[in-house]
């Protein structure tokens, strides 16, 4: 494999360089136009302001100053780099500004409409399956003769591209049957075989900390220690899987079969019947077990199911769960009075469970329109804003943004679906060691982290790097250098094709400076060197 | 936080070495604390090496075997140099070096899942979910940092997955991580002269400061700066030279098998010798709930050597009495034997190697029940201990209390020593 890449590795960027040229020589193709309204805009408002309402007294709470309000091209990144895990292109940002100047009144507002585009644009299906796969399978690749991630991941974005709602995709990805290929929703069951058999301790807990944003994991060898599930609770819900059957034609479900637990303590075995821990008249009395338990945690009085997808999102959207301090599938018992959560899980069950609608509604927030600016000077204050949402939190980009973000970097002109063969081929090759090398946190990519000296060097130092920015005719480093009509020009391209802003005053005189004694060649490494410099700046590799 | 100080007078010394480094001054420099690296025995300053198994290791098919009992299942022992003590016969190189440290047979953990199990077991703390606890090497590094180190204090070899953390020491104390040991660190060569590097470094001020103003908090928690200043001194320093073996003997190579285990324990030595504190070397594929005998015997082939190796190499070089080595997973496996001829996992009664550092050696403590009736067994180490034990080894007051970000005050370890190590 690893020959295999070295000979193929510049066949990747005569490759790149190729389908650059096809993609400047291209017509100029007009980029999708802006919605002019959203989908159920009529009660979108009042949400919106109950959020907002929500969020002034929770910060008002700890004493907190008023949001900053962020540029509207600050917001445009973060929102691409949510929904399509990528910044936005120079010819985004140009046509952004664009309309920017004539429609400064509009409702719904431009960013309202812009993030409709971002979610109507293949890319983000593609992009929000793989991150809700890594909460359903992981990122293991498990035994390839009965799962395949893959097709899962693919499965998972037709059911986004058809906007399918949440709790049907959850019924199929718990209760379906069939082949691990035909039916790629089984895989999330397949993917928890070990051996010759299914690993129900594990699914069990994987299913409670997906659907319900809780873990029992633990609860499997004792009661948990915080919480109030007990290790019969655990064993319960894992008996709805005890008749899971791997045959032939794949998963079926097996009347006859029954769960059987090993005793920890007395080492006996015995059987345990399938019971639910709470909510007991939600449980289906039809279906096979698999889908009594599909409908008890989907039933729409399970606050759990609803407020777990609304912590996800709201992570991927803002960078932390909700409850920051603590870790996404670990969210407290709803209480007993509504939350923040609740305001939007509710909305988006009454919405008939829609992903788009849930993330609209939050993109659509004053948070989400905050600066990552604010009064802290301390570790303590700072601590204090996020935990009360006082300010947007910064997160490291995680590993695949910011390959997204270098790759997008190169092109002038947007890497989106038309040129998915680029995309893919050069991510095969790279994503992988990349994002190895950067450290993938797989299932717990939601976790805050601080960046690493391997990623610096990475960034420094990286071949990735080197080839992305060497000024050749077709990039955007050779193109920004030797097409700007001016060094003014030059530098203002520079940044917003890198960090989708404007250089400050102080930023273009310095860069102005540098740039005026210089002619050809020198004046290009000196861009070069500029985008060096902007890739391993601290704005390039956090979401701020 | 330090500054790039490229664009200022006030040099740090980390400054003037990459500089000189940069401009073929290094005669200039200051000797690193030659005499500090040389020093062997007692006197030198200490450090740890974690030998990380990953997944759960079955303590029957280790360190505490129980062959012709029901729970024995088909592993049989030999002897080792404790007179009396045998250990897995699938061990034998490591039982002619296992007098040089001491078994715990007794360990005993309330955690029974794997990334809990962990969690415990390289922060000495079960998890918690107001407090982020800091790893053994972390809290080594922070409270006993080797000044002179221009490469990282703390390294973690291996894919395990939940490599040694910084906790709420911050994450600067997380272990730097190399996937696979023996060729030194991968992107340390600039791509430019040093003009170009000298001038992209300026641009990098210039954009930051039009950055952090207001974003102080949050800039400094990044760590940007800080990595990427730490990158630049680790890319001019000779300290490098720690992460290769093309210098050494290739029979030591060998010895050590070419594994990412052997090469790890192998570049441990060396990052020892170069006075890093801490070290975990990880080794994935314990988790055998099926087929466990076939599985521990294809692990065994790969820790056999490095570990014994790693003990041996120690010895010889004497490095063993400065330096803490700790053999473990995250639990140990049931004696029960499953139906798919797998253990379960076992949070009570597992087993675990940990000596040198000046500890007693040949020591054994603990017993388990061979019938596997008792669950509990004699002479219980809760996990706890290692960590109160190692601390103290080290010099360091492992009751000393710091407060953590959200104001709570919190010892460095809890539980007691193990008096019979000292």
């Amino acid at each position: 494999m690893k020959k295999l890449r070295i000979i193929l590795s510049p066949l990747i960027v005569v490759l790149l360089i190729s389908i650059m040229i096809g993609m400047t020589i291209r017509p100029g193709a007009d980029p999708a136009p802006l919605p002019s309204s959203i989908p159920d805009d009529d009660d979108f408002g009042s949400i919106v302001d109950t959020v907002n309402e929500e969020l002034l007294l929770r910060r008002e709470s700890a004493g907190l100053d008023e949001l900053q309000r962020a540029s509207d091209l600050t917001v445009l990144r973060r929102l691409s780099l949510s929904l399509h895990g990528t910044i936005p292109s120079l010819e985004e940002i140009r046509q952004f500004e664009r309309v920017q100047q004539t429609a400064s009144e509009s409702k719904p507002d431009l960013i309202t409409r812009w993030t409709e585009r971002l979610l109507t644009d293949s890319r983000f299906s593609d992009y929000f399956a793989e991150r809700l796969a890594r909460s359903l399978v992981g990122t293991d690749g498990g035994q390839f003769v009965v799962y395949r991630r893959d097709r899962f991941v693919d499965w998972l974005a037709e059911q986004l591209e058809s906007h399918r709602p949440w709790h049907d995709i959850t019924r199929d990805v718990i209760a379906d049957k069939g082949l691990w290929t035909g039916k790629p929703a089984v895989n999330f069951i397949t993917a928890g075989i070990a051996g010759d058999d299914l690993d129900h301790e594990e699914l069990t807990g994987k299913t409670v900390r997906a659907f319900l944003g809780q873990r029992i994991d633990c609860a499997q060898c004792h009661d948990h220690p915080f919480d109030d599930w007990k290790q019969s609770d655990f064993e319960g819900l894992a008996a709805f899987y005890g008749q899971v059957n791997l045959t032939l034609v794949g998963i079926e479900d097996k009347s006859s079969l029954e769960y059987e637990v090993e005793d920890h303590l007395s080492l006996e075995t015995r059987q345990v019947a399938p019971a639910v821990p709470f909510g007991l008249e939600w449980l289906p009395e039809q279906g096979s077990r698999r889908e009594q338990l599909a409908g008890w945690i989907t039933h729409a009085d399970n606050r759990r199911f609803s407020r777990a997808i609304t912590n996800r999102i709201w992570a991927l959207m803002l960078g932390a769960p909700y409850y920051s301090n603590i870790s996404v599938d670990d969210i407290p018992d709803p209480p007993e009075k509504t939350d923040l959560l609740d305001l939007l899980a509710d909305d988006f069950r009454e919405h008939n469970y829609d992903l788009r609608r849930l993330v609209r509604v939050i993109t659509a927030t004053d948070l989400s329109r905050a600066s990552s600016q604010s009064s802290a000077e301390t570790d303590q204050e700072y601590a204090i804003h996020k935990e009360y949402w006082g300010v947007f939190p910064m997160t490291r980009l995680r590993p695949e943004q910011l390959i997204g973000s270098m790759l997008q970097s190169s092109s002038i002109k947007t890497i989106d679906q038309n040129s998915h063969l680029l995309f893919r081929t050069m991510r095969f090759f790279r994503e992988q060691d990349f994002v190895r090398d950067y450290g993938d946190l797989g299932p717990d990519e939601l976790d805050r982290r601080a960046g690493t000296i391997t990623q610096a060097l990475l960034r420094m130092n990286g071949n990735l790097t080197k080839e992305l920015i060497e000024a050749n005719p077709f990039n955007s480093t050779g193109r920004v250098a030797n097409f700007s009509d001016n060094d003014r020009e030059c530098i203002d391209n520079s940044y917003l094709v890198c960090l989708t802003r404007h250089p400050t005053a102080d930023e273009m005189a310095f860069f102005e400076n540098q740039l005026a004694e210089l002619k050809d060649q020198q004046r290009t490494q000196a861009v070069v060197d500029l985008y060096w410099s902007l890739f391993n700046s601290l704005e390039f590799s956090w979401n701020h | 936080m330090e500054p790039l100080n490229l664009n200022t007078s006030a040099m740090t010394r980390r400054d003037t070495f990459r500089l000189s480094a940069g401009l073929g001054l290094s005669f200039l420099l200051p000797a690193i604390d030659l005499k500090a690296a040389e020093k062997r025995g007692i006197e030198r300053q200490k450090s740890v090496i974690v030998v990380w198994l990953a997944g759960g290791p079955s303590q029957l098919e280790t360190w505490d075997p129980h062959p012709g009992t029901k729970i024995g299942g088909p592993t049989q022992s030999l002897s080792t140099k404790i007179p009396g003590i045998e250990i897995a016969s699938l061990f034998p190189q490591t039982a002619e070096q296992i007098h040089h440290l001491n078994i715990i047979r007794s360990l005993t953990s309330k955690e029974g899942d794997h990334e809990r199990g962990t969690y415990m077991l390289k922060t000495g703390y079960r998890p918690d979910p107001t407090t982020f606890h800091p790893s053994l090497g972390a809290i080594i590094t922070q409270q006993a940092p080797n000044s002179n180190l221009e490469i990282p204090q703390h390294v973690s070899f291996g894919d395990g997955q939940w490599p040694a953390r910084g906790g709420y020491l911050g994450d600067q104390y997380d272990a730097f991580r190399i996937y696979d040991p023996g060729d030194g660190v991968h992107n340390m060569t600039m791509r430019v002269d040093e003009p170009r590097q000298k001038r992209r470094l300026g641009n990098l001020e210039v954009i930051s400061r039009a950055f952090e103003p207001n974003r102080r908090p949050a800039a400094n928690q990044s760590l940007h700066r800080k990595t990427l200043d730490d990158a630049l001194t680790m890319m001019s320093s000779e300290q490098l030279e720690a992460f290769k073996t093309d210098d050494e003997p290739e029979s030591l190579k060998k010895s050590y098998g070419d594994s990412r285990l052997g090469r790890g324990c192998l570049v441990a030595r060396r990052l020892v010798e170069s006075g890093v504190r801490a070290i975990e070397v990880s080794m994935t594929g314990f988790d055998t709930h099926a087929n466990n005998y076939e599985g521990m015997q294809t692990q065994a082939e790969i820790l056999d050597p490095g570990l014994s190796t790693l003990i041996r190499d120690l010895k010889e070089r004497d490095l063993l009495d400065s330096t803490v080595v700790m053999c473990l997973g995250e639990f140990g496996r049931t004696p029960n034997i499953n139906p798919l001829d797998g253990r379960d996992h076992w949070p009570t009664g597992f087993s675990c190697l940990l000596g040198g550092g000046g500890l007693k050696s040949g020591v054994v403590i603990g017993e388990t029940d061979p019938s596997g009736d008792q669950k509990d067994p004699k002479g219980p180490v809760p996990v706890e201990n290692l960590f109160a034990t190692i601390l103290h080894q080290l010099g360091i007051d492992y009751e000393k209390e710091l407060i953590t970000p959200i104001g709570r005050p919190m010892a460095l370890a809890q539980g007691e020593l193990i008096q019979q190590l000292l």
